[in-house]
């Protein structure tokens, strides 16, 4: 049924497009940014705290722990989180442009 | 006699590998064939075929070498080779795949509507090729010398190191000629598996009898020696070649302080050590810095990676299947260093040797030191390392080689040189193409014995990194873009990154060379002499900054690229294509929604 008050949505209007790109890109640009501060962040713990970042951790130093190993338990997070809400960022996309959208086929009839 | 278990596994690898290969281009004569059967896959063995071809020599070999020669500074490579995988994921895997864009040079012709950039960039996508083949082929050399290291190969001990880069290239390309490695999701799999175990039970057993990780760890750099907990771990004596505890295990080790090192190698102990304290930190810094750009933004250039990201039913599967890929490449990541960490405990003595009795063979050595004590343990645990091994450089040089070959025969050959041919002419030209591209991949991987297997993948990754990245991630964010900025950035950022790397591997090659003919007491021909004279090595000893900007360039191509890209695109307004918008709703436009075929509906009328 058609919602009276949500007009369809014309996929093909220059505004669909641009809500469409700059929602997708702030999920990745979020995801990217949480990501990159910590691989970014990383070298300069190492470069002003050294001593800090050699303290010995079940024999690692913890600088070697996290980059060795804890960093990809991290990144696949980041990646779970992300699959999840762009796949959730689609559905609502599919759904709000369809929404109301009553007769698809007369779409292109201009 | 070469090692009986060492040459089975080995052997069993490399017939599974070409029969399984035989068997399903049986089965698949044509390339839709390919994808079909890539389409209806389950996505745990398309996650293992995807990350069967992602783990290259360069992981399985290059990188515990690596981290036992260079230390700390190795871990980013690991790192950042499962990390690009995620930037790939977050900005331009799920638009390439709304497009149906599986190659770059599909994406250069789609989104421009230009043929001739779909020129440019078939024929960068052969010169990328070639840099990543050779850290494949030097990986073959240096198994193969070590299986048959104790053969005598007319009147020389051992075989020589290009006669396995020989041999290994004229049997994948036989291979790959004959049509062998078309229809390959079974055998990339496949391999993935093979090549896990092959590194994980190496290191369980090494850790069972010599120590676990953390402990091997610990032992190195202790400041006390003997103390309790790591009492139990053994260590050979460093030889002098080997960088130091402290400076190994600490950030900003050999790998980044080289171009400083060299700098003050006449300068006077006082003034040395001033110069030192000043300029090595922050040199290894920016050195950090510009590798992990280069490799995260790298990864998103391979070529044989985004044919496969996609042969996935549908969008979801395809993203669970990306999930189970980083998790799969994640897990494998973790064991290299670990080679590495025990390597340097128990064989120290590899840090004085070159090629196979160097680090790089650290991988396939290291669990003979089982040997002595537990039978022939040792010999079955190496034999399965060089099974891996094979399968890391066949499955990768395959993939290269299959892309590679493609581009010549189908772009080249059958669209610019000749556009008449029959299929038939093309199918000869396809198999001497890729006679062609093996020679040529052979020749260069003799050339290469002198460079690290991780470091040279490392290069191919900065010059993929100033050019396709930005060429990818433009094209999918920025509407504003045009032909000519595109071609412009891409070009430039690819040509500045391989002249710097150019410059410093040749200084490398030709200290490499000197050390050679020093070593066997040969005189140096004429020609040599003269390459010597340019060498380069006392303008970068005066120059310790612009050889760490030559040698990983990655930190300022990537945005020189970006701003060229933008200022030519503004430029050339006038050529961004007509129905831009409605090429960017089909990289956005969730798939349901049916732009695509839209899109190509319009296409072909308006054609």
């Amino acid at each position: 049924m058609p919602n009276p008050n949500r007009p369809p949505k014309d996929i093909h209007s220059e505004a669909f497009l641009r809500e469409l790109m700059r929602r997708q890109l702030r999920l990745s640009a979020a995801c990217g940014a949480t990501f990159l501060l910590a691989l970014l962040a990383l070298p300069l713990l190492n470069y002003w705290f050294p001593e800090f970042m050699s303290r010995r951790v079940a024999g690692f130093t913890l600088s070697w722990l996290i980059l060795g190993v804890v960093f990809f338990p991290f990144v696949w997070l980041i990646a779970w989180t992300f699959i999840r809400q762009s796949i959730s960022l689609e559905d609502a996309e599919v759904r709000e442009a369809l929404e109301g959208d009553a007769a698809p086929d007369s779409r292109r009839s201009d | 006699m070469p090692d009986i278990w060492i040459l089975s596994f080995s052997a069993v690898m490399v017939l599974v590998t070409i029969l399984m290969g035989v068997w399903s281009a049986r089965k698949s004569t044509t390339a839709s064939d390919f994808f079909v059967a890539g389409r209806s896959v389950s996505v745990g063995w398309n996650a293992s075929a995807i990350s069967g071809e992602y783990l290259s020599a360069a992981s399985f070999m290059g990188i515990a070498g690596m981290v036992m020669s260079s230390g700390y500074d190795a871990l980013w490579y690991p790192v950042c080779y499962a990390c690009g995988y995620l930037f790939l994921l977050l900005f331009i895997a799920g638009p390439l795949r709304r497009f149906g864009a599986y190659t770059i040079p599909d994406f250069a012709e789609g989104r421009y509507d230009s043929p001739l950039f779909r020129k440019i960039a078939v024929i960068f996508v052969l010169f990328i090729g070639f840099f990543y083949t050779m850290p494949q082929m030097k990986g073959a050399g240096t198994t193969l010398a070590y299986i048959f290291k104790d053969v005598s190969f007319f009147g020389h001990a051992g075989l020589p190191y290009w006669v396995g880069v020989a041999l290994v290239g004229m049997v994948i390309t036989l291979n790959v000629a004959l049509g062998g490695m078309k229809g390959i999701t079974l055998v990339q799999a496949f391999q993935y598996w093979a090549k896990m175990f092959a590194i994980a039970a190496p290191v369980f057993v090494l850790m069972a009898v010599h120590g676990h990780y953390g402990s091997q760890l610990g032992a190195i750099g202790s400041s006390v020696p003997g103390a309790s907990a790591v009492a139990a771990i053994q260590r050979g004596a460093l030889p002098e070649k080997a960088p130091r505890d402290d400076v190994w295990l600490a950030p900003f080790g050999p790998l980044t302080t080289k171009a400083v090192q060299a700098a003050t190698a006449s300068m006077q102990p006082e003034e040395k050590k001033a110069y030192l304290d000043r300029h090595q930190r922050p040199y290894s810094l920016l050195y950090t810095y510009s590798l992990i750009i280069a490799l995260v933004c790298g990864t998103a250039g391979l070529p044989h990676i985004l044919v496969r990201f996609y042969t996935n039913p549908d969008g979801a599967a395809a993203k669970r299947t990306t999930m189970w890929v980083m998790i799969l490449i994640g897990v494998f990541y973790v064991f290299p260093p670990v080679i590495g960490v025990i390597g340097r405990n128990l064989m120290p003595s590899l840090y004085s040797g070159a090629g196979v009795n160097g680090t790089d063979g650290i991988v396939l050595k290291l669990p003979t030191q089982l040997g002595g004590t537990h039978g022939p343990l040792g010999s079955i645990l190496s034999g399965i390392a060089c099974a891996g091994a094979f399968a890391a450089f066949m499955s990768t040089f395959s993939g290269l080689l299959v892309s590679m070959t493609g581009a010549l025969a189908h772009d080249v050959y059958g669209r610019m040189l000749r556009p008449k041919s029959t299929p038939a002419q093309r199918m000869s030209m396809f198999r001497i193409a890729a006679a062609l591209i093996g020679c040529v991949a052979i020749l260069l991987g003799t050339l290469v014995e002198n460079f690290e297997i991780n470091f040279m993948v490392g290069q191919a990754f900065a010059i993929a990194a100033a050019s396709y990245f930005p060429l990818l991630f433009m094209s999918v964010w920025w509407r504003g873009m045009t032909m000519p900025g595109a071609a412009a950035g891409m070009l430039t950022g690819g040509l500045l990154a391989l002249l710097g790397i150019s410059l410093t591997s040749w200084t490398t090659f030709i200290t490499a060379q000197a050390a050679k003919f020093q070593s066997l007491k040969m005189a140096e021909p004429g020609w040599f002499q003269a390459a010597k004279s340019i060498s380069l090595s006392d303008f970068w000893a005066h120059h310790p900054l612009l050889r760490i900007l030559c040698e990983q360039p990655a930190i300022w191509t990537v945005p020189v690229a970006i701003l060229l890209m933008i200022v030519v695109s503004r430029m050339t307004a006038g050529r961004v294509p007509s129905d831009v918008r409605m090429k960017m709703l089909v990289l956005h436009a969730p798939e349901k929604l049916g732009l695509k075929q839209e899109y190509i509906q319009e296409h072909s009328i308006g054609h």
